[in-house]
């Protein structure tokens, strides 16, 4: 039987969410004082940018935006073939006593945010580390939780969650598939 | 990636794979805390037969940085036999249970026996095989040509001095040509290999008329230690013939790039001037050098450590 993709999300839903993230990243944080977003490649990205470009028009402010590669962190690099590096960016204002939001598309297992979090002490000592997240699909395997969420999306293992975004694939979806056999 | 012998080995994909990864390891090097946990645990070992100062110390500082524990195996001075002596060094490596072997030796094709021997599980490096190759060479070089010119395809890149003994000549040789460069080939005709009509290359005899075409030019140095018959009537007719000096430069476009793996031997095959200008990308070379072997590593270690299905692949 074919898989049948379901869009969960679609555009419009996209952007409310990333707005309402917005809102509640200013509201935590008193302000845009100190921020600096760091989205996790390849999709966390974007959204990063879009989620900065939000901030930058309620606040007057420009908003430090960078990326995170978290290749080289993660704990599943010797059960598969060697993966291609993302690209790393920080701001130039680096991330010292800063309040780095990490952004992702996906929250899952958990695993791709303990590794940014290994990556990111790498980098520098940010002040305060907060985690946005456009979907979180449950089944975490480690201690973490997001602070900004954009939709709880409840799913089987077997169910495969893709982001789709203008940037990467022509359009902004959140789509559901049930793949055999999941991850 | 199993091994490293040859640039020949690398498709398209493959070698621009590892220059994007370089790229990224390039970044590391720039940051405060210049290492990865991305090999821990793993073990490189550095074996060189042969004399060698920037290759080895960018090959330790590579594995450092990507916390591999890293051991240093100098077997010059050994008294067997060549042949002898490489299985017996292998079947300690193997004890010792190295994951890498970055291998220099000065017979060619040491690194290929070392790797299909069935001696060692280990993945191996070529670092240089006497007068064969020498693919981190290559693939640096076509680094910092890439940082500097952008896409290779269609660039013009020239060759020049002592290509007979030059294992950098052939692997870049192969790489440019992979990676869509045009390469010519100048050096007297005493310093040609034989079958170099059957290299992916142009050759030439004229150093000033390549000059104004080309996009780089990389000196190669005249390998005195290698050189048992007289190939050119005197170092200065050498020079004058195919050194780099300021008046060659000047034939050169504006953007062309000066290289040359080191060392060098400043008034035989490059002038001081030359080598210090701002074209010189010489020193930078040896930065990039550390940057494309921490990539070699990691796309030949990082991966699932399932032998047996990537020998079937």
């Amino acid at each position: 039987m074919p898989p049948t993709p379901r869009t969960v999300l679609d555009s419009g839903d996209i952007a409310r969410a990333l707005t309402r993230i917005s809102h509640e990243i200013l509201e935590r944080n008193k302000g845009a004082d100190d921020l600096v977003l760091l989205g996790i490649p390849s999709r966390g990205v974007p959204l990063a940018h879009r989620i900065a470009h939000r901030l930058s028009e309620t606040e007057q402010v420009k908003i430090p935006v960078g990326a995170l590669d978290v290749t080289m962190y993660r704990d599943d690099l010797q059960m598969r073939p060697a993966r291609a590096l993302g690209h790393t960016d920080i701001p130039p204002g680096g991330v010292d006593g800063k309040v780095v939001v990490l952004v992702d598309d996906v929250l899952y297992s958990g695993r791709t945010i303990r590794a940014a979090l290994d990556a990111l002490g790498d980098v520098g000592r940010p002040r305060l580390v907060r985690l946005a997240a456009l979907v979180d699909r449950g089944h975490r395997e480690l201690p973490i939780r997001a602070d900004f969420v954009g939709k709880n999306l409840p799913t089987s293992h077997a169910e495969k969650v893709r982001v789709l975004l203008d940037e990467y694939d022509g359009e902004d979806a959140i789509v559901i598939t049930d793949s055999e056999g999941g991850r | 990636m199993r091994h490293l012998l040859s640039t020949g080995d690398l498709s398209r994909d493959e070698a621009i794979a590892v220059l994007d990864t370089a790229a990224e390891m390039r970044a590391l090097s720039d940051r405060t805390i210049k290492k990865a946990p991305v090999l821990r645990g793993r073990t490189v070992v550095n074996l060189f037969f042969e004399d060698s100062t920037r290759t080895r110390i960018s090959f330790e500082a590579a594995g450092k940085r990507l916390s591999a524990d890293v051991i240093n195996f100098a077997a010059k001075g050994s008294s067997l036999s060549k042949g002898e002596s490489l299985k017996d060094t292998a079947l300690t490596l193997e004890a010792m249970g190295a994951d890498a072997v970055v291998v220099r030796h000065g017979a060619s094709g040491a690194p290929y026996r070392l790797a299909h021997s069935g001696w060692v599980r280990s993945k191996v490096v070529n670092a240089g095989d006497g007068t064969h190759e020498h693919p981190t060479q290559a693939l640096l070089d076509a680094f910092t040509m890439r940082r500097h010119l952008g896409d290779l395809d269609g660039r013009r890149v020239a060759i020049v001095g002592d290509v007979l003994h030059s294992r950098v000549a052939r692997s870049n040789a192969l790489l440019l040509s992979t990676l869509g460069a045009e390469v010519t080939l100048v050096a007297p005709p005493t310093l040609l290999p034989v079958g170099v009509e059957h290299w992916p290359v142009s050759t030439s005899f004229d150093f000033d008329a390549t000059l104004p075409k080309v996009d780089v030019v990389m000196m190669l140095r005249v390998q005195a230690e290698r050189m048992n018959a007289a190939f050119f009537p005197t170092v200065r007719e050498y020079s004058r013939r195919y050194g780099l000096d300021a008046r060659r430069m000047g034939l050169m476009p504006d953007h062309a790039l000066v290289m040359h793996p080191g060392p060098m031997v400043r008034g035989m095959e490059i002038s001081a001037d030359v080598a210090d200008s701002t074209r010189s990308v010489i020193v930078e070379q040896v930065t990039n050098g550390v940057a494309v072997r921490m990539a070699v590593l990691y796309m030949l270690l990082s991966g699932t450590d399932d032998t047996t299905q990537e020998d079937d692949a």
